[in-house]
């Protein structure tokens, strides 16, 4: 169980906690404990920024970011001192208390969401009884910081971008947590470390993560379609509009705090992603017994990379929604599958193991998806579009 | 009482006094939410899990930002600001002295136990396990309610068709 790649951080740590008095022994423990996710995140956000430029630039066949150091490497750097010379500008009517402070409150909220997310075996900061609980307990705070911000500029396009996200991330949070409720229920906990333990075990080479379930795989691709939509990411990128409203609720910052709202964006990002990996993918946990030797923290990372790829593929794969579209979808699509879905998830406790239940299950939620999509699809009358001023 | 009640609790009744007093409905929202935010601390702090992030994920994302959006949608373009005193301030004393004397005497009234042992935290398993056993006919007659409130509002929410032909 302990072999030392896979535990060497908590080994250091230990280590390093030997040369402390013990006096301050709990304030340099959880110091210990913050300070790599405080530095490895933002790392990975500067990294992320990277892959995207690049990534989106292959995919719109051009080269991307390649004039500051070898293939562009040093661009977030570049990117970063640049943002922080940048002269700081707050509208002269805005509310300069609150334009500060919405910011400062996004980014926290992006951190404390971290708290509970297992990157490694023993490695969650904290094993709450409620983790999950908390995971969205603070990302409903993020609300509320975008709100500050579009208010507290004092512009309209600022205003509008902070009531498309407001109203987009409402509607959105509620089938993200319905989706994850499956989980829950499977794995009879709350708390972030015991998901990924139930998932940690293996029959044969193949382990037991619930995205292998009829259900699981359901409530995955439901909880990443929320998760997108909650991260203002496209397809559902409408808050920022770039050809809409220029930039949504953060039009109105420049310099460093722009900066901090594009980090607490993709901390948000990460954040969401590493829940979907806890509930979904099996944590920390290898895909095959056989390559438990590769370290947990490793795998962690190796899945969200993963995630975060798939993300930049979406972004630079499909147009935007409409407003109407995006509302539709998600109350009535996506949200009575998600409650469709914890039907089933309970009906799977109850029938014996085996292959029939995984089919039977797998039969009952195909069977109401089609269903429904085919209503929808009626219901809808779909044409070309005629244009009113365009043409 | 510990340090950290004592920040907590400075921190409700400053941002609640804050609340009262600031002129612009914005801010009062706002300042609200960390009252929300200090009362979920201070269920923390006292092992109520469940309560606190419920509290939290409730009142701070959807009763604050359905504050937010109420104002916001009916204040006029310059901004709404509220005076500090009501024009019936005397009878919001008189209302606040009631509920603060009941209170009051319903906490004096108790008999003082002392300190007792800490109880041990209730898991949210145990919460929900109550709740599906125990109290199974209130859980359900709140979510009636509920839904009948969801569809009471749709319908006031509603267009409705005929009046506009």
């Amino acid at each position: 169980m302990t072999q030392t790649p896979d535990q060497v951080f908590v080994i250091l740590k230990h280590w390093l906690l030997g040369y402390v008095p013990t006096s301050v022994h709990a304030i340099a423990s959880a110091v210990l404990s913050i300070l790599p996710l405080m530095v490895v995140f933002p790392l990975l956000f500067a990294i992320t920024t990277l892959l995207e430029r690049k990534g989106l630039g292959r995919i719109q066949n051009r080269l991307g970011p390649n004039r500051t150091g070898p293939m562009g490497l040093w661009q977030p750097l570049a990117d970063g001192i640049k943002s922080l010379t940048k002269e700081d500008i707050v509208p002269f009517t805005a509310d300069h208390i609150v334009h500060f402070l919405a910011p400062v409150l996004l980014v926290v909220a992006a951190f404390l969401a971290y708290a509970v997310l297992p990157v490694g075996r023993n490695m969650a900061l904290v094993n709450l009884n409620a983790g999950v609980l908390f995971f969205f307990a603070v990302g409903s705070v993020v609300e509320l910081a975008v709100f500050m911000a579009g208010w507290s500029s004092r512009s309209k396009y600022s205003m509008l971008g902070a009531m498309r996200a407001i109203a987009q991330m409402i509607s959105y949070e509620v089938p993200l947590v319905l989706a994850s409720v499956v989980v829950i229920m499977q794995a009879g906990s709350l708390s972030t470390v015991d998901i990924v333990e139930r998932q940690a075990t293996y029959t044969g080479i193949f382990p037991h993560w619930y995205v292998f379930t009829p259900w699981g795989f359901l409530g995955f691709i439901l909880f990443m379609i929320a998760a997108t939509a909650e991260s203002n990411r496209s397809p559902f990128d409408l808050p920022e509009g770039e050809s809409e409203i220029i930039a949504g609720y953060y039009i109105e910052y420049s310099g460093f705090k722009f900066a901090l709202f594009f980090l607490g964006e993709y901390l948000g990002m990460f954040a969401t992603s590493g829940i979907a990996i806890t509930l979904f993918l099996g944590g920390w946990s290898a895909p095959l017994s056989v390559l438990t030797f590769i370290p947990s923290w490793a795998w962690f990372f190796l899945k969200l990379l993963t995630l975060i790829c798939m993300f930049i593929w979406v972004r630079g794969t499909l147009p935007r929604l409409r407003m109407d579209q995006l509302m539709n979808f998600a109350w009535e699509f996506i949200l009575p599958m998600a409650l469709f879905n914890m039907v089933i998830a309970g009906l799977w406790r109850f029938m014996n193991p085996g292959a029939v239940r995984w089919f039977v299950c797998a039969f009952l939620i195909l069977v109401p998806m089609f269903v429904l999509s085919a209503l929808l699809k009626r219901k809808k009358k779909l044409q070309l579009r005629t244009y009113s001023f365009a043409e | 009482m510990s340090i950290s009640f004592l920040i907590i609790a400075v921190l409700i009744v400053g941002s609640t006094a804050a609340a009262m007093g600031l002129r612009n409905p914005i801010h009062c929202v706002l300042t609200l939410s960390i009252t929300f935010g200090g009362i979920a601390a201070l269920f923390l702090q006292l092992g109520a899990e469940f309560v606190g992030l419920t509290q939290i994920m409730v009142y701070v994302g959807a009763v604050a930002i359905l504050a937010v959006f109420a104002i916001m949608m009916t204040q006029s373009r310059r901004g709404l600001m509220l005076g500090t005193f009501s024009r019936n301030a005397l009878v919001g004393l008189l209302t606040a002295v009631a509920v603060f004397s009941v209170l009051g005497w319903a906490v004096l009234s108790q008999p003082v136990a002392g300190v007792t042992a800490a109880v041990s935290p209730v898991s949210v398993q145990q919460i929900g396990s109550s709740l599906m056993h125990e109290y199974v006919l209130p859980l359900e007659l709140i979510g009636l309610l509920l839904t009948a409130a969801l569809i009471g509002a749709i319908v006031i929410a509603m267009e409705r068709k005929e009046d506009t032909e």
